[in-house]
Parts: structure tokens; C-alpha cells; sequence
């Protein structure tokens, strides 16, 4: 297929089931989170789920617009809240979390990932090119046979020489350590926002790992 | 003797010559520390446990008491100097806790709570620092080294009571090395010890992993501030 040929459609654009008028307008009324994984592992969005109950009880007060929950792939409009798990791995990631902090008031960076790069940062000790060629070229898992080559293609995203916490890349406001953080420290962290509390995180729920 | 200091205002008794750390900790105020351990010669390295002294920053477990001091520990200003110098630490090192045997029983994690550390404000430098397990019982997670020189000093050859443990190269390039041959020779206890006594997860007994789970862990039972103000050995 040649370049010309190529029409980009959108998943926003995709005929979609419209919302009830009134549900909408009761969504609307709440306090905005944006959500989005970058260079991690989905265990901090696992976590957030896993404040259990204590979900219904945010649920009244905020509406979840872009995340994979919802799967939407856009932040409709402006946002209180950006929710940032894992660390900045390549140039995609980079424009995206600087869309988030253009269009949400308060960033967290929730997770080890987010907030120094935790476990993807592994590979800052070594060199890119090494560790691409480790992983596409002299893998041992590679399947015989097939060409060996590092994947490279305008469409694919490029790796950055190392794995960047968020806030080397835009201002991020709030930091929620953690392997994944608990369940109930990202909801300490999001109750005491949404309540206009100065966010606090006990010295007994902070944890690194 | 007897002498009076005051430490954050409150006047209070102390036995002259004890360090400002142990009387601190006499009295329920508790100054984080990396390199000093109760019952031990202080080793002054790490400068965790910084206060003003009259006015002047200087490290607590360094300074004996005497008559009429002023320590300030609690300031603002002073709170936040010992936050950034375990912020300095995190940023040096390559501390991934989640993939470290020590976690849960580190020193260095364990103060990073309770100075409050969310983040370090320092770039992360992410140097590589080459492990070593050359030696039968030991594993050196370089990454992981504060310097705090707790094994240079304390961890010694039974019979010749030769180092087993040096820093080779200063700054940057400095670099805690291991002297195969001596530490071969280490008995399973001192070996042990010698984990034990590291606050981090650099020296690693080879014959102990993970063994405790999350959630009864050594800091999690019990706090590094508990453990420091309860007295005796942490
Ligand atoms: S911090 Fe841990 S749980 Fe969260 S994304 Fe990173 S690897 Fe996954
Ligand atoms: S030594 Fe301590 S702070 Fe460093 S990775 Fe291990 S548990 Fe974390
Ligand atoms: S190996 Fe451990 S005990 Fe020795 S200097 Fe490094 S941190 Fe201190």
C-alpha cells in the first residue's frame, strides 16, 4: 500500500452509542480524572481498582474520561485530574504527557515508574543500541530462521536513550511512590483532592516496593 | 556528669560526652541515622542525622553534648536538609526496591519513609556499578552502596583482623570492593552479620533471599523511628 492510499480514521470519529442527556449532564458536573499508562506495566491502574468499595464512594464525586477503562482514546475537554502511571520511554509518550498536562489542572505521577522509572529504567545502565540488539537481534527466544533486525518504521514510536521520570519531562504536581502503590494510598491521595484537602500520604503508607 | 541542653526548646538532662543521637533518642526525638548504629563508634559518613548545633549544621552522632547546647532537629529548614541527603542517596544509587532482597529490611528505605521521600528532587544519575560475586557466601549489589563504611570498619578477618571490606577510588569513582579471599574464609554467622549490619541491600548472603513475606517484614512490625527510640541494639 503506498503512503496516498492510506486513510487515517480515528476511533473518535467511529459511530458511537450517544450518551443519555441526563447522565451526561450528571457526569459533567464532577471532578474530571484523566488516566493513561505510559512506560509501565498496568499494575498502578490494577491498584487504583483495587481501593475496592471505597471506588463507589469516588465515583460520586469524579467521572473518568480518557483511560483504558473507558476506552476513550481522547480527553474530551479540560480535566481537574491526570492520573500517570509508568515512566517516559519514547517520543509518543512525550507528546502525550505533555497533552495531559496541557489539559489537566493536577498531574500525579502514580507509581515507581512514573516517579523515577522504576523496573523499565533497568535497561538505563546499558546503552540503547545494546539493549535493542539484545532484544531483536541476539535474542535467545528469537525464531530461527527469521531475518533479525531492529524494528524501525515511521509509524513506530522512537525509544528514548533512557527511561525519563515524569516530571524530567513536564511539571508533575503530586507523587505516589510505590510497586504498585496500595489501593488505599492512591485513594488517600484522590480523596484528599477531591475533598480540597492538602494531599498528605501517612509516613506508614508510603512504600518504595 | 550531668548537663543541661535544650532540643527544640525543651530543656532537658543529659549524661555529658553521650552523642546528641543517643540523647535525643533518651528523650523520644528521633534523628534518622544511615551510618551510626547504637553500641557501635560512630563512623560520621552519611550526615543523615544533621542538625544545628548554636545555629551550625553538623551531624549528631558525631557530637557529644555538652552543658548548655542548643540542637535544633524538628526546623523546618534542618527537616528538610536531611530529607534532601536521603534524596541524594536515591538519586546516586540504582535503588529498585521491588527487585531488592533487602526490601522491607532496609535502612535506607526505611528512613526514606519517614523523612517523607515521595520522590528524589535530584536527577536520577542511573551510573552503572558492576556486581560482584566472585566470593563463596557473598553477593555485592554495587548499586545499592551508600558508602556509609559500616563494613569497612566493623567487619573483620577472625584471626588477623585484616578488612574484608574497602572503598577503592574516591567521588564518583569510588567503589566498595570485596576481598574474595578473606571473606571465603567467613564463618556463616559473620556472614549473616555482615548482611545484617549493611542499612542497604549491597551485601547479600548468597544462601538467603526472600524469606520473609510482605507485610511482616523487619520495618514493616516494627519502625525504624520505634526501633531508634526503644533503646538497646535496632
Ligand atoms: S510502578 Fe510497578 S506496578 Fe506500577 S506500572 Fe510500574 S512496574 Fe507496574
Ligand atoms: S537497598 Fe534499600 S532502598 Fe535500595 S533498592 Fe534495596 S530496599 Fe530499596
Ligand atoms: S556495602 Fe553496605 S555497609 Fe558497606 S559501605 Fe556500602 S552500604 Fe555501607
Amino acid at each position: 500500500m503506498s503512503q496516498e492510499t492510506v486513510t487515517e480514521i480515528f476511533s473518535h470519529e467511529l459511530p458511537a452509542t450517544q450518551w443519555d442527556p441526563k447522565k451526561k449532564a450528571i457526569e459533567e458536573a464532577k471532578i474530571q480524572v484523566a488516566m493513561i499508562g505510559f512506560c509501565g506495566c498496568w499494575g498502578c491502574h490494577l491498584s487504583f481498582l483495587d481501593m475496592d468499595e471505597n471506588i463507589l464512594g469516588l465515583l460520586e464525586k469524579v467521572t473518568i474520561t480518557r483511560s483504558s477503562f473507558t476506552d476513550l482514546k481522547r480527553i474530551p475537554h479540560h480535566c481537574t485530574i491526570g492520573f500517570i502511571e509508568g515512566g517516559i520511554a519514547n517520543d509518543e509518550n512525550i507528546e502525550v504527557l505533555e497533552h495531559y498536562r496541557e489539559n489537566c489542572d493536577i498531574l500525579i505521577s502514580v507509581g515507581a515508574c512514573a516517579v523515577w522509572g522504576g523496573t523499565p529504567a533497568m535497561r538505563n545502565v546499558v546503552p540503547l543500541e545494546e539493549c535493542l540488539r539484545e532484544a531483536y537481534v541476539d535474542s535467545v527466544t528469537a525464531v530461527s530462521g527469521a531475518k533479525k533486525t531492529i524494528p524501525y518504521h515511521e509509524d513506530i514510536p522512537k525509544i528514548t536513550n533512557k527511561v525519563l521520570p515524569c516530571h524530567e519531562v513536564v511539571k508533575m504536581d503530586y507523587f505516589i511512590p510505590g510497586c504498585p502503590p496500595d489501593g488505599q494510598a492512591i485513594y488517600k491521595v484522590l480523596d484528599d483532592l477531591v475533598n480540597g484537602r492538602e494531599v498528605d500520604l501517612p509516613t506508614e503508607m508510603n512504600r518504595y516496593d | 556528669m550531668t548537663v543541661k541542653i535544650t532540643i527544640d526548646g525543651q530543656e532537658v538532662n543529659a549524661r555529658a560526652g553521650d552523642n546528641i543521637v543517643d540523647v535525643a533518642a533518651q528523650n523520644g526525638v528521633y534523628i534518622p541515622t544511615l551510618c551510626y548504629t547504637r553500641g557501635k563508634p560512630c563512623l560520621g559518613t552519611c550526615r543523615t542525622c544533621s542538625v544545628k548545633v548554636n545555629g551550625s549544621v553538623m551531624a549528631a552522632c558525631t557530637i557529644p553534648v555538652r552543658e548548655g547546647m542548643e540542637i535544633d532537629v524538628n526546623g523546618d529548614e534542618i527537616t528538610d536538609m536531611r530529607k534532601a541527603l536521603v534524596e541524594l542517596l536515591f538519586a546516586e544509587g540504582n535503588h529498585n526496591c521491588p527487585s531488592c532482597e533487602k526490601s522491607g529490611r532496609c535502612e535506607l528505605q526505611a528512613t526514606g519513609y519517614e523523612v517523607k521521600m515521595m520522590v528524589s528532587r535530584f536527577p536520577y544519575r542511573f551510573t552503572p556499578h558492576p556486581v560482584d560475586h566472585a566470593s563463596r557466601s557473598i553477593w555485592l549489589e554495587r548499586d545499592r552502596c551508600i558508602f556509609c563504611q559500616r563494613c569497612v570498619d566493623f567487619v573483620r578477618d577472625k584471626e588477623t583482623n585484616q578488612k574484608i571490606f574497602s572503598i577503592n577510588g574516591r567521588g564518583t569513582y569510588a567503589r566498595i570492593e570485596i576481598d574474595v579471599e578473606l571473606a571465603n574464609k567467613m564463618p556463616a554467622d559473620q556472614v549473616r552479620e555482615a548482611a545484617e549490619l549493611c542499612p542497604v541491600g549491597c551485601i547479600i548472603d548468597k544462601t538467603q533471599g526472600y524469606d520473609v513475606p510482605i507485610g511482616k517484614r523487619k520495618f514493616e512490625v516494627k519502625s525504624i523511628r520505634e526501633r531508634a527510640l526503644g533503646g538497646g541494639h535496632r
